[in-house]
């Protein structure tokens, strides 16, 4: 409706619009939740940065003897490598999964194997961790032997293999993990492909691989890079799982099956946080600060990312 | 190009509903075939047989023949996707690729299949394409913007330029203009006497001044009720049904008395 269709206006008294005290009722306890997120995130915010500033401003040999930067290198290192193998691994696998699940799959198989999926969110991280240790470390030490003798020219296989509780088992429990939420929320936006795309590029003689490239991978490109993205933050702030899994020998090192790993940052809080006191514990959450504000950039790359791609 | 397609004895069933049923008909090839008749007749379902677009849906079968040139579209050894190839089709509400630009969208289906195209090659399909969707002149200047940018009218001869793209022998039409105004539908209209000469044309439509502008042959679908199968009551010259038609439900329906 344009402007120069409607009449003028000013003819009609202005009419006092009824306040609903249903509508005043939700809009009150929806404004109250919104409000209440950014006061929790501000707050979280504000104490880590204060229980982080006396070990951020400290001298070296207060802090163990060399400089918080140097201590947070390698752990921050590790955490961006572990959650980015686990995306490498995890996202294609569980874009494939969501699309078997909607495009593929007979009606019988879909939905059961949905549900199984959202299963795995909801099994505990330590139990992750202990699967991690215990089954799955073991089970691949031969894959890793067997990647050592063949590639370890390779930096990434260079070894020497040991027990398997190695960043790239790390990477591939994390995995696991990150699964079910790329999974779920990629299921959902691929579902919602309009079926006059997807009509549009049967009609024309695609097959249903071609179609899916035509039609609904681009209409749900957003969705599952949010979808990657919510995985990649729960794949950086992953703490018992990898306490359990990795064996951390510090150091920043690219090799992906030695038992000389370095540390992630949600890792090694847990890890040392009952042995220390004093300033100790504020270095601590000095290196949580840094992980706050990763995520944050993260999620707001991501964003960028998204809001690029779908302006078109 | 453009071919003859005879269907016999046609049954189209969703599961265990029979939606069609008992269709005779001969289309001709280079001319017009318009299907008319009330909502829910079954003249889309039929239309989207004409393809095998109708398999789309679960659980879709049917039993009978369409024969295009000698070959049974629906012979066990036929691939649905190479029919789709031969027999392109429009539908009610334009549907342009929206991520992709005017002349992606008038490449895409010729790209399917991952045929590899010289540039030059390219920019010839897009340019007579458009070209005989009428569409060339308005769109030359802006090839790589969204076609999702374009009117109405203009997206609707996107995408037949996007059909007859793959140059098919039938060009299907689902209700074409049914989403447009009156103008854009003229230009659909003229386009649709245009194409005629090169391909086999069936449209189906709600408008039955469409159906005797735009149409040599015209078919009447009705129903008995719901929960009925639709049926073929009468095909014969566009002229005929539209003043002499044999059957007095054709007379009531094309003389607006029902429907």
């Amino acid at each position: 409706m344009t402007a120069t269709s409607t009449p003028p206006r000013e003819a009609v008294p202005q009419q006092r619009v009824r306040q609903r005290p249903g509508d005043r009722i939700f809009a009150g306890l929806s404004t109250a939740a919104a409000v209440m997120i950014l006061v929790i995130l501000a707050g979280v915010a504000v104490f880590l940065v204060w229980q982080a500033a006396p070990a951020l401003v400290a001298a070296p040999e207060q802090i163990g003897g060399e400089s918080f930067w140097a201590q947070v290198t390698p752990l921050l290192f590790g955490t961006v490598l572990s959650a980015a193998l686990a995306l490498l691994i995890g996202a294609p696998l569980g874009v494939s999964i969501a699309l078997f699940i909607t495009h593929f799959a007979p009606r019988k198989l879909a939905a059961p194997l949905g549900y199984i999926i959202d299963l795995l969110a909801a099994i505990p991280s330590i139990v992750y961790g202990l699967w991690g240790v215990f089954v799955f470390a073991p089970a691949v030490v031969p894959i890793y032997t067997w990647l050592n003798e063949n590639l370890g020219w390779f930096p990434l296989f260079a070894g020497p293999v040991a027990s398997g509780r190695t960043m790239l088992t790390v990477g591939l429990v994390l995995a696991v993990m990150v699964l079910p939420v790329i999974t779920a929320l990629s299921r959902e936006v691929f579902r919602q492909t309009p079926t006059l795309q997807q009509e549009a590029a049967l009609a024309l003689g695609a097959t249903r691989w071609e179609m899916i490239k035509y039609a609904v991978i681009p209409y749900g490109k957003s969705g599952v890079v949010a979808a990657s993205m919510l995985g990649l933050g729960r794949a950086l702030g992953e703490t018992m799982a990898v306490a359990a899994v990795l064996s951390i020998g510090g150091g920043i090192t690219f090799n992906l099956i030695s038992n000389q790993n370095p540390a992630t940052i949600a890792a090694n809080i847990a890890l040392q946080f009952p042995e220390s006191t004093g300033i100790g514990v504020n270095l601590l959450i000095a290196t949580g600060l840094v992980l706050f504000v990763i995520t944050f950039l993260v999620n707001f790359a991501a964003r960028a990312i998204v809001a690029r791609t779908t302006k078109g | 190009m453009s071919k003859r397609i005879d269907v016999s004895d046609l049954n189209i069933y969703y599961g265990d509903f029979l939606a069609v049923e008992g269709v005779s008909m001969a289309i001709e090839p280079r001319s017009v075939t318009a299907f008319i008749g009330p909502s829910g007749c079954g003249k889309s379902t039929f239309l989207r047989s004409l393809n095998r677009m109708h398999e789309v849906i679960p659980g879709a079968r049917v039993e009978g023949k369409v024969v295009m040139d000698g070959q049974d579209l629906y012979g066990s050894d036929v691939d649905p996707v190479d029919v789709r190839r031969t027999v392109g089709m429009v539908f009610q509400r334009p549907n342009p690729f929206p991520t992709m630009s005017i002349a992606e969208n008038v490449l895409a289906g010729a790209r399917l299949n991952s045929k590899r195209m010289r540039k030059s090659e390219a920019d010839d399909l897009v340019e007579s394409s458009l070209q005989g969707a009428n569409l060339w002149n308005e769109v030359k200047d802006r090839l790589d913007r969204p076609g999702a940018g374009l009117s109405g009218g203009q997206q609707q001869r996107l995408c037949i330029a996007r059909a007859i793209a793959v140059k098919p022998d039938v060009l299907l039409m689902d209700e074409p203009c049914s989403a447009l105004d009156p103008i854009s539908t003229l230009a659909i209209e003229d386009l649709i006497q245009k194409l005629k000469s090169d391909y086999t044309i069936v449209i189906v439509t709600h408008n039955m001044q469409q159906a005797s502008r735009v149409s040599d042959a015209t078919a009447f679908f009705n129903i008995a009720g719901t929960g009925k199968p639709g049926k073929l009551i009468e095909m014969a010259d566009t002229a005929t049904i539209f003043s002499n038609p044999t059957q007095k439900a054709t007379e009531d329906y094309v003389s607006g008395r029902f429907g």
